[in-house]
C-alpha cells in the first residue's frame, strides 16, 4: 500500500504507452488547428492579392500624361456663326505643326500628330461650339497624349527594351522625348475617367455613361422591388394563414433567391423585350431584371426585421384597440425600418455587380454618351468593365482595373452605409 | 469498507482525515469570478471516495459552477477565471503543467439534459475508449461497450438495436447512455449535474439505482435540486447559498440536524 | 408626356386624399362621435382607389401599346409587302418603318413604307393620347365613385385596409409569377427549338457548332446543337471551383468555429464577407489578369503547354468566389450543433479536434453538404468568370489544362448583340437556360431542404 503522496500520479499517466498516445492526439489536434490557419491564410492571401493585382494595374488610370498645345482657331477654317462645323482636323494639324515648329519633314509631323489624342479635333470642337469667341484667338490647351505615350510615360512600354518587342519605335520615343525635355508634357489628375462617357481611345474613355445607367437601373430596381418586398414581407409574416398555398410562395422565394442571374437575364430578354416590346439596352429593362433579384433578398431581410420586433409590441397596440393593419403600419413597420433599410442597401449593392442580365438585354452597347433617361440605351459599371476587359488597346487594362476600383468604392460606401444604419439605428430587444 | 476491497487502483488507501473515507477531491480556497462577477467565494470542501457527495442549494447558488470546477469545463467558457486549489488524489488540476484531456478522462460528468451525440448506441459509448485508445482490438471494444452498458443498466434494453441513433432512446434512457458514456473510459470520479431533471419519475428512480450501485466503484459527486433526490442517494451532502458553501456533513446529518440556520430554513422548506 | 401622366395620377390622389378627409372631417363636425372611420382612412381610401387602378391600367397600357400597334401595322401592310414574307423580314419591313416614321431615313423608302411609317406615327400619338384621356376619365370616375359611397358609418377603414391587404397579397404573388414566367418563356422557348433540333440530337450529341449558315448554301448550314461538350464543361469548371473551395472552406469554418476567439472571429468573418461581396465581373478580370497567365507561367516552368483560358484558372477562381459561401455556411452548421455535444465530448477528455472531427462533423454533416450543395448551384450557373476566362468553343474532354466551354458561356455568346428569335442558334440559348434552370433548381430544392431538416433536428 503506497502513502498518499504516491497517489499524485495514477497509474494511467504513469504508463508510457497512454503518455505517447496522447502526444499523438494533441499532434493530431495541433494539425487541424494549423490546416485551418492556412486555410483562412489563404483565404485572405487570395483576397490580398485580388485587391493587389487590381491596384496595381489599376492605379495608373487615375492619372493621364497630357501634352500642352497651342491651338490657333483660324476663322479661315472655324466659322464663328457655324463653330460646330468647322475644320477642326485641319486646327489640330496646325497645332502639331507648332508644337514641332523646326520640323519639315511630312513624316516626322505624320508621327508627331499620332502623340496628340485622335479625340482632339473633338475636344476642341466642343469648347469652340460652347464658347464661339475663341474663333480666331490662339491659346494653349492641355490635351491627353494617344495611349502608346501615356503607357510609354508611365513605364508601362519601357524604353530599354528590344525596339521590336514594343509598340514604339526608337524614332517615336525620341521625338517624344523632345516634348518633354521642353516641358510640354505632364501627368495630373484623370477627371476624365469619371466625367467622360465611353470612347474608342482609351486615353480619352470614361465611366459617366455606365454611372448614369446603373444609377437608372438602381432606381428603376429600387421602385419597384422596395414597395413590393416591404408589401409581400409583411403579409407572409403577419397576415398570411400557414396552409400548403404560403408554404409554397415560401419555398418559392427562398428559391427564387438562388436561380442564376443570367436566368433572369433570358426572361428579361424572352419577356420584357421580346414579348411587351421594351427597348434593348434601356436601364428601364435593367432595373426591371434586376428587381425580380433584389425582390426575394428584400422580402427575406424584411421578414426577419419583422420577426425581431417582439410580440408584446403587437400586443400592447392590439390592446388599446388598434386593428391589425394599424398596428403594423404605425408600430411594426417604424421599428422594422432599420433592419429593412439596411437590408435592402445590400439587396440593391449586390444589383449594382450584377453583370450577366444586364448583357442579355443589351446593356453592354458601345455608347459615347450618357443616357439622357430609363428608356434610352445606356451601359452599367459591370458592364462597362466587361467591355473594356474585351478591348485589346493596352491602355484599357488600366482602365478595366480603375472602373473596378470604382465600383468596389460604390459598393464599399454602400455597405458601409448599411453598417451604419445597423448599428445606428437598430435595436436590441 | 469499500476502499480496502479495492483492486483497481492499488494506490489508493484511506489516509489520515476528518472524515471516515480517503478525501478524493479536495477544493481549497476556490474562487470563481464570470466575468467582474464573483460566482463562488472561498469554497473549501473534501469529497470523500467511493461514496455520492450531494451539492445542493437555490438555483444560482453556485453549486453547478463548483462542479464544473473539477473537471475543468469552466475553461470551456471564455470569462470564466477559476483561483484557489483543487486536488485530485492530492495533485492540483489547475497545475499548468497538467493535462486536461487525461484529467477529464479520470473526471467523468454527465450533465442535466441527455446529451447523447448523434450516433449510433455503440459508437456513443465506444466514443471515449476510441479516442483514449483503451482497446486494443475491436472484440476489446465490444467487451467495453457491453460491461458500460451492464453497468449502466441499459444493456438488456439495447442489446439488440445497437447500431441504432442514440438519440431515438427515450429520456431515461439516453441518460443513462449518458453514464454508460461515461463509465465506458474507466473514471475515477463522476460528476452529475442535476442528471435526473428533465426526467420523469420512474426514469429518475432507475437512475437513482444505479447511482447506488455504482458508489461501489466510483466517487460520485452530484448536484441536485431535489432534497429528496440528495437524501435518497447520498452519503455527504453539502449545501451552497449564494456562491458560499454553508455547509458540509452527512446527508442525515444536514437533514435532521443542521448547524447553520440558513440549512435549516432551506432543507424544511422555507426558501429555495 | 407619360412622365407628366404620372405625375397627374399623383396630384389626383393627393386631391382625392383631401377630398377624401374633408368628407371626413364633415361628417365629424356633423355627427359627433357616432362616425365609423376617421377622416384621414376616408382620405386614404379616396387616394387609394384614384391612384393604384388608373396606375396599373396606364402600366399595362405602356406595355402593350407597342405589340398592339405593330399588329395593327402589320394587318394595315397591303399584300405586295407582306405576301410570301418570312417572319423575319416581316420584322425587318416594320423596324424599317419605325426607323422612317422616327426620321432615320437611310435610303430612299418605297411609298408604301411611307405611307406605313406616317399610320404608325399617326397611330402611336393616337394611341397616347387615348391613354391621357382614359386615365384622367378613370381617375375622375374612381373620385366621383368614392365620394358618393362615403357617409358617417362607411367603413372606411376596412375599405382601406382590404385594398391593402390586397396589395400585399398582389405583391407576394408577385414572387410565384416571376418563377411561372421563367418557367413559360424558358419552356415556350425551348419547345421552338426543339421543334427544329431534336432533343435526342441536343442531350446526347457530342459535336456543339451552333453557328448557323449565313447563306443557305452554306456548307454545315443548320449548325450542329449536341449540347454534351458544354455539359460536360460546365462540370469540369463546377468541380475544379469545389475542389478548391470545399477544403479550403471546410477548414477555414473549423478555425473560425473552434479555434478563434472572439476577437479574431471578428476581424476574419468580416473579411471574408468582403471576398463574396466581389462582383463576379471582378473575379473573371481577375482571372484573365492574372490567375490565368500565372497558370501559363506555371506549366510552362514544367514543360507543359497550358491553354490561356483553361478550365482550370476558370475553376480555380470560381473557386475563390464560392468559398466565402462554404465557409460561412459550414460554419452555420457547426454553430449550430447544440453545446451540449461539444461539453458532452470534451468532458470525456475529448482534445478539441477529436471533438471536431467526431462529433461536431458528422452532427453537422447535413448543414455542410446542404451548403456544398447550394454552392455546387452557384458555380454551375455562374457566368461572368467563365464568360471572361473560359473558352468559347466547345472541347470534350476532362484534361483541367485546355479549355472548356460552359451552358452560361454558350448562353451569352449566343444572346449578345442582336437577336431575332427564329432561327435554332438563339432559341438553343432557351434550352440551355431551362437546362441549367432544371438542375439548379433541383439543387438549390435539395440543399433548403437538408439544411431545413437539419435545422430542424436541433430546435
Amino acid at each position: 500500500m503506497a502513502v498518499s503522496t504516491a497517489q499524485t500520479t495514477p497509474p494511467r499517466q504513469t504508463s508510457d504507452r497512454a503518455a505517447q498516445l496522447r502526444r499523438r492526439r494533441y499532434a493530431a489536434d495541433r494539425r487541424l488547428k494549423f490546416f485551418g490557419l492556412a486555410a483562412i491564410v489563404t483565404a485572405i492571401a487570395l483576397l490580398g492579392i485580388l485587391l493587389g493585382s487590381l491596384i496595381l494595374t489599376g492605379y495608373q488610370a487615375f492619372v493621364q500624361t497630357h501634352v500642352t498645345i497651342e491651338v490657333a482657331i483660324d476663322p479661315e477654317l472655324v466659322d464663328r456663326d457655324n463653330p460646330a462645323s468647322g475644320n477642326y482636323r485641319a486646327v489640330v494639324a496646325d497645332a502639331v505643326q507648332r508644337l514641332f515648329p523646326e520640323a519639315d519633314d511630312p513624316a516626322v509631323l505624320q508621327e508627331g500628330s499620332r502623340i496628340v489624342t485622335n479625340g482632339a479635333q473633338v475636344i476642341l470642337r466642343n469648347m469652340v461650339v460652347g464658347n464661339p469667341g475663341l474663333v480666331g484667338t490662339t491659346f494653349s490647351l492641355q490635351v491627353p497624349v494617344s495611349d502608346p505615350y501615356d503607357q510609354l510615360t508611365k513605364g508601362v512600354i519601357q524604353r530599354d527594351s528590344p525596339e521590336n518587342r514594343r509598340r514604339l519605335n526608337d524614332a517615336q520615343i525620341s521625338l517624344y522625348e523632345t516634348l518633354e525635355e521642353r516641358g510640354l508634357i505632364e501627368t495630373r489628375a484623370n477627371w476624365a475617367l469619371l466625367f467622360n462617357a465611353d470612347s474608342r481611345f482609351p486615353e480619352l474613355a470614361g465611366l459617366s455613361g455606365a454611372i448614369v445607367g446603373s444609377f437608372y437601373a438602381l432606381l428603376v430596381c429600387f421602385l419597384i422591388s422596395f414597395p413590393m418586398g416591404i408589401a409581400a414581407a409583411i403579409y407572409l409574416e403577419e397576415f398570411a394563414p400557414k396552409n400548403r398555398w404560403t408554404d409554397i410562395v415560401e419555398v418559392n422565394i427562398n428559391n427564387l433567391a438562388a436561380v442564376p442571374s443570367i436566368v433572369f437575364g433570358l426572361l428579361g430578354l424572352a419577356v420584357f423585350i421580346q414579348l411587351f416590346g421594351l427597348p434593348r439596352s434601356a436601364p428601364l429593362v435593367g432595373g426591371m431584371v434586376l428587381s425580380l433579384m433584389t425582390l426575394p433578398t428584400i422580402i427575406i431581410v424584411t421578414r426577419a426585421a419583422l420577426k425581431a420586433v417582439p410580440p408584446s409590441i403587437r400586443e400592447a397596440a392590439l390592446g388599446v384597440g388598434a386593428s391589425k393593419h394599424e398596428v403594423i403600419l404605425h408600430h411594426v413597420l417604424p421599428l422594422a425600418i432599420p433592419g429593412i433599410l439596411t437590408g435592402t442597401i445590400i439587396g440593391l449593392a449586390q444589383a449594382l455587380g450584377e453583370t450577366a442580365p444586364l448583357l442579355l438585354i443589351g446593356m453592354n452597347a458601345f455608347l459615347t454618351s450618357p443616357p439622357g433617361g430609363i428608356m434610352e440605351p445606356a451601359t452599367a459599371l459591370p458592364t462597362q468593365i466587361f467591355i473594356w476587359a474585351d478591348s485589346p488597346e493596352r491602355g484599357f487594362v488600366a482602365r478595366t482595373s480603375a472602373a473596378i476600383l470604382v465600383l468596389l468604392g460604390f459598393l464599399i460606401t454602400m455597405n458601409a452605409i448599411a453598417i451604419y444604419l445597423r448599428a445606428r439605428l437598430e435595436r436590441r430587444w | 469498507m469499500d476502499q480496502m476491497t479495492n483492486t483497481r487502483f492499488d494506490a489508493v488507501t484511506a489516509a489520515p482525515h476528518n472524515h471516515s473515507t480517503h478525501a478524493k477531491v479536495v477544493g481549497q480556497d476556490v474562487n470563481v469570478f464570470y466575468g467582474d462577477k464573483q460566482a463562488l467565494f472561498d469554497i473549501n470542501l473534501s469529497i470523500g471516495e467511493r461514496q455520492v457527495t450531494a451539492l445542493i442549494g437555490p438555483s444560482g447558488c453556485g453549486k453547478s459552477t463548483f462542479l464544473r470546477c473539477l473537471n475543468r469545463m469552466n475553461d470551456t467558457i471564455d470569462i470564466c477565471r477559476v483561483t484557489g486549489k483543487i486536488e485530485l488524489d492530492g495533485g492540483d488540476i489547475y497545475d499548468p503543467s497538467l493535462d486536461v484531456v487525461e484529467l477529464r478522462a479520470r473526471v467523468g460528468m454527465v450533465f442535466q439534459k441527455p446529451n447523447p451525440f448523434p450516433k449510433s448506441i455503440f459508437e456513443n459509448v465506444a466514443y471515449g475508449p476510441r479516442i483514449h485508445g483503451l482497446a486494443s482490438g475491436k472484440a476489446e471494444l465490444e467487451e467495453i461497450v457491453e460491461r458500460s452498458l451492464r453497468k449502466a443498466s441499459l444493456w438488456e434494453e439495447v442489446k439488440d438495436r445497437l447500431a441504432e441513433s442514440g438519440t431515438g432512446l427515450s429520456g431515461g434512457q439516453q441518460q443513462r447512455l449518458c453514464i454508460a458514456r461515461a463509465i465506458a473510459v474507466s473514471p475515477e470520479v463522476i460528476l452529475m449535474d442535476e442528471p435526473c431533471s428533465a426526467l420523469d419519475p420512474i426514469a429518475t428512480a432507475k437512475i437513482e439505482e444505479l447511482i447506488n450501485e455504482l458508489r461501489e466503484n466510483y466517487t460520485i459527486i452530484i448536484v441536485t435540486h431535489s432534497m429528496q433526490q440528495a437524501a435518497r442517494v447520498s452519503q455527504r451532502t453539502a449545501f451552497f447559498h449564494l456562491g458560499v458553501l454553508v455547509e458540509e456533513g452527512p446527508t442525515d446529518e444536514i437533514f435532521t440536524t443542521p448547524k447553520d440556520q440558513r440549512t435549516m430554513d432551506y432543507v424544511t422548506g422555507r426558501f429555495g | 408626356m407619360t412622365g407628366y401622366l404620372f405625375l397627374a395620377i399623383l396630384l389626383f390622389s393627393l386631391t382625392a386624399f383631401y377630398v377624401g378627409r374633408s368628407a371626413g372631417n364633415g361628417f365629424v363636425t356633423a355627427n359627433g362621435r357616432n362616425v365609423h372611420s376617421r377622416p384621414i382612412y376616408h382620405g386614404a381610401f379616396a387616394a387609394i382607389w384614384v391612384g393604384v387602378p388608373t396606375l396599373i391600367l396606364v402600366l399595362l397600357w405602356l406595355l402593350l401599346e407597342d405589340s398592339v400597334i405593330e399588329q395593327l401595322l402589320v394587318a394595315s401592310l397591303p399584300a405586295s409587302l407582306t405576301d410570301g414574307a418570312s417572319p423575319a423580314q416581316i420584322s425587318l419591313i416594320v423596324s424599317e418603318i419605325r426607323n422612317v416614321a422616327s426620321g432615320r431615313i437611310f435610303s430612299e423608302p418605297s411609298p408604301e413604307i411611307v405611307a406605313a411609317a406616317e399610320r404608325y406615327a399617326s397611330w402611336g400619338m393616337i394611341a397616347r393620347w387615348a391613354m391621357v384621356v382614359v386615365a384622367l376619365c378613370a381617375m375622375a370616375l374612381a373620385l366621383f365613385l368614392a365620394r358618393t359611397r362615403m357617409a358617417p358609418q362607411f367603413r372606411a377603414r376596412q375599405a382601406f385596409e382590404r385594398t391593402l391587404t390586397i396589395m400585399m397579397v398582389f405583391s407576394a404573388t408577385a414572387a410565384i409569377l416571376v418563377t411561372l414566367g421563367i418557367v413559360v418563356s424558358l419552356t415556350y422557348e425551348s419547345l421552338l427549338f426543339f421543334s427544329m433540333v431534336p432533343p435526342t440530337e441536343f442531350f446526347f450529341g457530342l459535336n456543339w457548332e451552333p453557328q448557323i449558315a449565313i447563306r443557305d448554301d452554306q456548307v454545315a448550314g443548320t449548325g450542329a446543337f449536341g449540347a454534351v461538350p458544354v455539359f460536360t464543361g460546365t462540370l469540369l469548371i463546377a468541380s475544379i471551383a469545389l475542389l478548391v473551395a470545399v477544403p479550403l472552406g471546410l477548414m477555414s469554418a473549423i478555425y473560425l468555429a473552434e479555434f478563434a476567439d472572439a476577437r479574431v472571429r471578428g476581424v476574419i468573418k468580416p473579411i471574408l464577407e468582403i471576398l463574396a461581396g466581389v462582383p463576379t465581373v471582378v473575379y473573371g478580370f481577375f482571372a484573365v489578369l492574372t490567375v490565368a497567365p500565372a497558370v501559363r507561367d506555371a506549366g510552362s516552368l514544367f514543360g507543359i503547354a497550358i491553354s490561356p483560358n483553361s478550365a482550370l484558372a476558370a475553376g480555380a477562381v470560381m473557386g475563390i468566389m464560392i468559398l466565402p459561401f462554404i465557409s460561412s455556411l459550414s460554419d452555420d452548421a457547426i454553430q449550430a450543433v447544440p453545446r451540449a455535444m461539444r461539453d458532452g465530448s470534451l468532458a470525456m477528455g475529448a482534445t478539441k479536434g477529436e471533438t471536431i472531427t467526431r462529433v461536431l462533423l458528422p452532427a453537422a454533416l447535413p448543414g455542410i453538404v446542404g451548403g456544398i450543395l447550394l454552392a455546387a448551384s452557384r458555380a454551375i450557373g455562374e457566368t461572368m468568370i467563365v464568360v471572361m476566362a473560359a473558352g468559347l468553343t466547345a472541347n470534350l474532354t476532362a484534361n483541367p489544362l485546355e479549355g472548356v466551354t460552359t451552358v452560361t458561356v454558350q448562353i451569352v455568346t449566343l444572346l449578345i448583340g442582336d437577336t431575332s428569335f427564329d432561327n435554332p442558334k438563339t432559341l438553343s440559348a432557351f434550352a440551355l437556360g431551362l437546362v441549367l434552370f432544371v438542375v439548379t433548381l433541383c439543387l438549390n430544392v435539395l440543399a433548403l431542404r437538408i439544411v431545413q431538416k437539419y435545422r430542424e433536428r436541433y430546435e
